[in-house]
């Protein structure tokens, strides 16, 4: 079935498709179109949806709804995560599952407001005070856009942590024709629930790397959390060993599990000299460019990354080494790569993006470890235009 | 934390093993202990109520209290009990917050209180920030000495009683610590469905009262001398946002909007990718006629993508629409060469400067007589034909896209006419279709 849709109308069908039943969020340009359709949608549903006073009220709302067992959503941009930042690290801290869309606009403070911008990537990285390890998913397509914000919330619930989708303007409000019937849906993920047989202990990980059961706010058993450094019981704690723990806990919960992590899309060529690395709006130009490069005669492997963070390292790596990811069976949750050429054959890595490289310096560190010889050159662009495909085709090598 | 029975009589809902940890004499613990005795005295059950602490030292109370807690951001509390009362009206939400809080996170105080959702508030208002040294709050009163304000407060204190009471709250209080009428006061808060508010009165006695020579009897002198009142302030009935919404869900139980699917009828015999911009103005349609373009495109078997461009002032200046038509999925959406321009108004002509220039012989440039003169291009150029009767502002872009469907043979015009009138109100349909009408023979 083709239909003629935005973004914004594909992250709200993923949304509600995953059990989303509490939205809030403050209007903001390119943002508002998720706003208004979640809104008008979830009463529909039995959900929630309210505008708030502003966005920390708006995030204040959805976590403390999340509590109560809901699956929340919210979604602005770059001046609203500026507004949000306390309270993703409330919700990293808290582990409180949340689904956050951040319509990337361009520049700093109000900037561009209906201007294509990758300009916070490395922002949501280290959204918050502390340094904690954060989930970040990137769509470039409409069916990334649905199937992507399914993804969020099976991690946001299976990781009882905050999970960003990053996204821009053109993703969230160009119209494109596009086959809705090839939307994949993904098996529901809910966090899971508490016994109820046992005394209940809010944070109680068996091992560090493990993911708290959840009981609701309202439930067969009282719960509490708390935004300062806590122990298991969620009280307020300064014992070294407990912190000690606590932390590492919220660190390993999401390091531990960096291989479930990875989202890519490899399109390998043998023999290929130039690996293109690329994201969200920008991908699209560079798969056209890889199109326009094989036309020309040229080799070229592209790698589509969907999940920015964490890192998808191993991805990456087997990408320089020119290998072909295998192909997942529907259901089967790690993935696997098969070598299937000789030695490596790339030289150049070419990252395009709509900022001044700050994805690049990832793509770097791990190139340069892998081989100090490799050339890793960005195609950026901050004009508030999409970049050309011949600007990353003429690159190829 | 054991499970309370509710067929038992519970005697109290403090951790009987968990002290409080406030400096001596602090009032944090009176207050604190006629909550417990509030709760008592209504026997709820400890599942059914949260407490939301906020920061300072009177964000460490929810840990005296076997009930369930959450420990929030410094001036937020408010907005995560309104999503825990959103998500389920049903419970019973307690906000303990400082001065300090309310300061901060007035705002959300404010709108709380606006819109009457049903948590009880209880402000511990020491008139300063116990926890991080005794500075001054916004309700440190005229003249005070804390450490912030060493030659004594040159500012005016707020009152939050006043403030809530005017914004719509439903039960408003102001006492101090010492009032033996408390528990029964915080009780009727809480049993008030909408937004209540006690603003109750301490000493911090770590700082504040040393500070200022200030005592028991200094509160209610400087309650008096502020001239703010005491007592229930405010107990009005009014509908609670919580459970209004929830009314408005169940009333309005419908399918998710449906999907709107754009079937195949018609044959485009387009071969090459073509980026169409319409350049017009607000006001002009030139959105929905650029919609249309791409439905059309899509009822001939076409993919098709739109990208709009438009001040911030919807209803004035330049309207410019990008239009791809292509037998492929399209990924690049960008138009940096067009390979048709639709030049409709002066507001369209001044956002094309750098596509006019970019394009050449192999593209075509569509032009209003009066701009004929005033575009430079290398492309092809074509003038529209008016004729006598030029097009209205409403009907130029319509009438224009028309003709240039036709004449660069983008697709049956059979297919625009139903794209500009599928899913439009019947007079809004005709109206478009005789623009529509009105294209022919001017190109
Ligand atoms: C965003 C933020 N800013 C500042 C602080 C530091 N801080 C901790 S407690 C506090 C003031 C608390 O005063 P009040 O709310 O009156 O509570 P009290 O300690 O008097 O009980 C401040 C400013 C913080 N925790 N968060
Ligand atoms: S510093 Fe003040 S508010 Fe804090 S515990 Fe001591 S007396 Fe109470
Ligand atoms: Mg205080």
């Amino acid at each position: 079935m083709r239909e003629f849709i935005d973004g914004a109308e594909a992250i709200v069908r993923g949304a509600l498709k995953s059990g989303c039943n509490f939205f809030a969020g403050y209007p903001i340009t390119p943002a508002t179109p998720i706003l208004l359709k979640m809104l008008r949608e979830l009463p529909r549903v039995g959900g929630v949806g309210i505008q708030g006073e502003d966005e920390i009220a708006s995030i204040g709302m959805c976590i403390g709804a999340a509590m109560t067992g809901m699956k929340t959503m919210t979604a602005t941009s770059g001046p609203g995560i500026s507004l949000y930042s306390e309270n993703i690290g409330m919700a990293i801290m808290g582990e409180v599952p949340l689904v956050v869309v951040d319509v990337m606009r361009l520049g700093p403070a109000t900037g561009g407001a209906t201007t294509v911008s990758q300009g916070d990537v490395q922002f949501l990285r280290w959204v918050t005070s502390g340094g904690f390890p954060i989930i970040t998913l990137c769509p470039s397509s409409l069916a990334d856009c649905y199937t992507l914000t399914q993804r969020a919330f099976n991690l946001a619930e299976e990781f009882r942590a905050p999970v960003f989708i990053a996204t821009d303007k053109e993703m969230i409000i160009a119209q494109q024709s596009v086959e809705t019937d090839a939307f994949e849906d993904l098996e529901i993920v809910n966090r899971a629930r508490a016994s109820t047989d046992s005394a209940f202990v809010p944070h109680h990980a068996k091992k560090l790397a493990d993911v708290p059961a959840f009981a609701p706010i309202g439930g067969a058993q009282l719960t509490r959390l708390t935004t300062s450094m806590h122990d298991e019981h969620g009280m307020l704690t300064k014992k070294p060993s407990n912190v000690n723990r606590t932390s590492r806990h919220l660190y390993q919960k999401i390091e531990a599990h960096r291989d479930e992590l990875e989202f890519v899309k490899l399109d390998a060529q043998e023999g290929a000299r130039t690996l293109v690395v690329a994201y969200g709006i920008s991908a699209r130009s560079a798969i056209e460019a890889v199109q326009l490069a094989r036309a020309a005669g040229k080799r070229v492997s592209m790698l589509t990354i969907q999940s920015l963070w964490p890192l998808p390292e191993q991805s990456l790596r087997a990408a320089l080494r020119g290998n072909v990811v295998a192909p997942v069976e529907p259901g089967e949750e790690s993935r696997s790569f098969v070598s299937r050429v000789g030695p490596p054959s790339i030289t150049r890595v070419i990252v395009p993006e709509l900022n001044f490289g700050q994805y690049r310096l990832e793509i770097e560190r791990v190139a340069l470890l892998f081989d100090s010889r490799l050339e890793v050159i960005g195609v950026n662009r901050v004009d508030g235009e999409l970049i050309e495909p011949e600007e990353i085709s003429q690159l190829v090598i | 934390m054991e499970q309370k029975l509710s067929d038992s009589t519970i005697a109290t809902y403090r951790f009987p093993d968990r002290k409080y940890t406030f400096c001596p004499g602090c009032s944090h613990s009176l207050v604190l202990d006629h909550l417990n005795a509030a709760l008592v005295k209504m026997q709820l059950d400890p599942r059914q109520v949260v407490i939301v602490t906020d920061i300072g030292c009177v964000g460490m109370s929810d840990q005296f209290f076997d009930v369930n807690a959450f420990h929030g951001l410094h001036g937020r509390a408010v907005t995560y009990a309104s999503g825990i009362k959103l998500a389920n009206p049903d419970l019973k939400v307690i906000v303990l917050m400082g001065d300090g809080g309310v300061g901060i996170g007035g705002h959300h105080v404010l709108n709380a209180a606006r819109r009457n959702i049903g948590i009880t508030v209880l402000v511990f208002n020491n008139f300063n920030f116990g926890m991080t040294g005794g500075e001054h709050s916004v309700t440190t009163p005229h003249g005070a000495r804390t450490t912030t304000t060493r030659g004594g407060n040159l500012e005016r204190p707020l009152d939050v009683c006043a403030t809530v009471a005017v914004n719509g709250a439903s039960y408003v209080f102001r006492g101090t610590a010492f009032d033996k009428e408390l528990p029964e006061r915080i009780a009727e808060a809480i049993q008030t469905p909408g937004f209540a508010l006690l603003d109750i009165w301490e000493l911090c006695t770590a700082y504040y009262v040393p500070g200022n020579d200030f005592s028991r009897a200094a509160l209610m002198q400087t309650m008096q001398g502020l001239n703010f009142p005491a007592g229930v302030l405010q107990k009005v009935d009014s509908p609670e946002l919580a459970n209004a919404y929830r009314e408005t869900i169940t009333n309005r139980q419908s399918p998710i909007s449906a999907a709107h699917h754009i079937a195949q009828k018609y044959d485009s015999a387009l071969t090459k990718t073509t980026r169409v911009i319409l350049a017009g103005a607000a006001g002009g349609k030139v959105r929905s006629t650029a919609s249309a373009l791409a439905v059309g495109g899509m009822m001939s078997g076409l993919w098709a993508t739109q990208r709009d461009d438009y001040p911030v002032s919807v209803m004035s200046g330049y309207s410019v629409s990008e239009v791809i038509l292509s037998r492929d999925e399209i990924l690049y959406m960008g138009i940096d060469k067009p390979d048709i321009l639709a030049v409709l108004t002066p507001e369209g002509s001044s956002q094309v400067p750098r596509q006019l220039r970019a394009m050449d012989e192999a593209q075509t440039v569509y032009v209003v007589p009066d701009l004929a003169q005033h575009v430079q291009t290398r492309a092809r150029k074509i003038v529209f034909n008016f004729g006598r009767a030029a097009p209205s502002k409403k009907s130029l872009a319509l009438t224009a896209t028309a003709a240039i469907v036709q004449h660069a043979n983008l697709y049956p015009l059979a297919a625009f006419r139903e794209a500009i009138s599928a899913g439009q109100r019947a007079e809004i349909a005709q109206e478009n279709l005789k623009a529509v009408e009105a294209s022919e023979g001017i190109l």
